[in-house]
C-alpha cells in the first residue's frame, strides 16, 4: 500500500516547488558597467549555442539586459565569444 | 576631449619584435595627434573564438586614451590600411566604464607586486608543511 502511494505521487507532477524569485544580479550587486573584455562572465548569459538568453530566464532588468547584449556583441566582434557554436559549456 | 578604449588583434605570423613594432606604430599615431595614452595592455597570443582570415590565434592589444573625436577616424583608417591588423574595436567610455577600468588597472598592477611577495609566502608555507 505504501508503495502504491509513492507511485501515485510520482505520476502527478508536483507544482508545489516554491519558486525562487528571480532578481537582477546587476541591481543587487551594484554593477554599473558590463565589461565586454571578460568572456567568462558574459558566458553566464549565453546558452550552449552561444545565443543570448532572454530576460525571462536570467531575471536581468531591461536596462542591464541591453548592456549585456551590447557587451556580448562587442565580445563576438573581437572573437572573444563565438557567433555560433555547439556545446559551449 | 573624450575617453576612448581600443582593442585590436594582430596576425599571429608576426614575431614578438614585429608585434611590438606594430603596437608602437599605432601609439605614435595617437601621440602625434595629441592623444594621451592612459593605459595599455598586451594580452599576448590568444585563441580566437572563430577563425578570422583563416587564422585561429592572434595578438590582442588594448589601448586606452583621451583624444578629440576626429582622431578615432584617423586611427581607424590606419587600422584598415595595415595588413597586420585583423580586427579592431574602438569604444567611447562613459563614466562607469572609466571607473571600472581604473579599478582594473589597480588590480592588474597590484598582482604584479603580489607576485614578488607570494612565492616567498608559498615557500614559507611549504617549508612549514614539511
Amino acid at each position: 500500500m505504501a508503495q502504491n502511494q509513492s507511485e501515485i505521487r510520482y505520476l502527478t507532477p508536483q507544482s508545489v516547488d516554491t519558486k525562487k524569485k528571480k532578481y537582477c544580479r546587476f541591481k543587487r550587486s551594484g554593477i554599473k558597467y558590463i565589461d565586454y573584455k571578460d568572456p567568462e562572465f558574459l558566458k553566464k548569459f549565453l546558452n550552449e549555442q552561444g545565443k543570448i538568453l532572454p530576460r525571462r530566464l536570467t531575471g536581468t532588468s531591461l536596462k542591464y539586459q541591453r548592456m549585456v547584449a551590447q557587451a556580448i556583441k562587442r565580445a563576438r566582434h573581437l572573437a572573444l565569444l563565438p557567433y555560433v557554436t555547439d556545446m559551449m559549456k | 576631449m573624450n575617453h576612448y578604449e581600443t582593442v585590436f588583434i594582430l596576425t599571429p605570423v608576426l614575431s614578438d619584435v614585429q608585434m611590438k613594432e606594430a603596437v608602437d606604430k599605432f601609439k605614435t599615431v595617437l601621440k602625434s595627434n595629441n592623444a594621451e595614452i592612459l593605459n595599455e595592455e598586451n594580452w599576448g597570443l590568444r585563441k580566437l573564438a572563430y577563425p578570422i582570415e583563416k587564422k585561429s590565434t592572434g595578438f590582442y592589444q588594448l589601448l586606452e586614451f583621451t583624444a578629440e573625436p576626429e582622431i578615432v577616424n584617423t586611427l581607424e583608417t590606419q587600422f584598415r590600411r595595415d595588413e597586420r591588423v585583423i580586427r579592431f574595436l574602438t569604444t567611447k567610455m562613459e563614466k562607469y566604464a572609466i571607473e571600472y577600468s581604473e579599478k582594473r588597472r589597480k588590480k592588474t598592477n597590484a598582482p604584479a607586486e603580489d607576485k614578488a611577495v607570494k612565492p616567498v609566502k608559498k615557500a614559507v608555507e611549504a617549508s612549514n608543511n614539511e
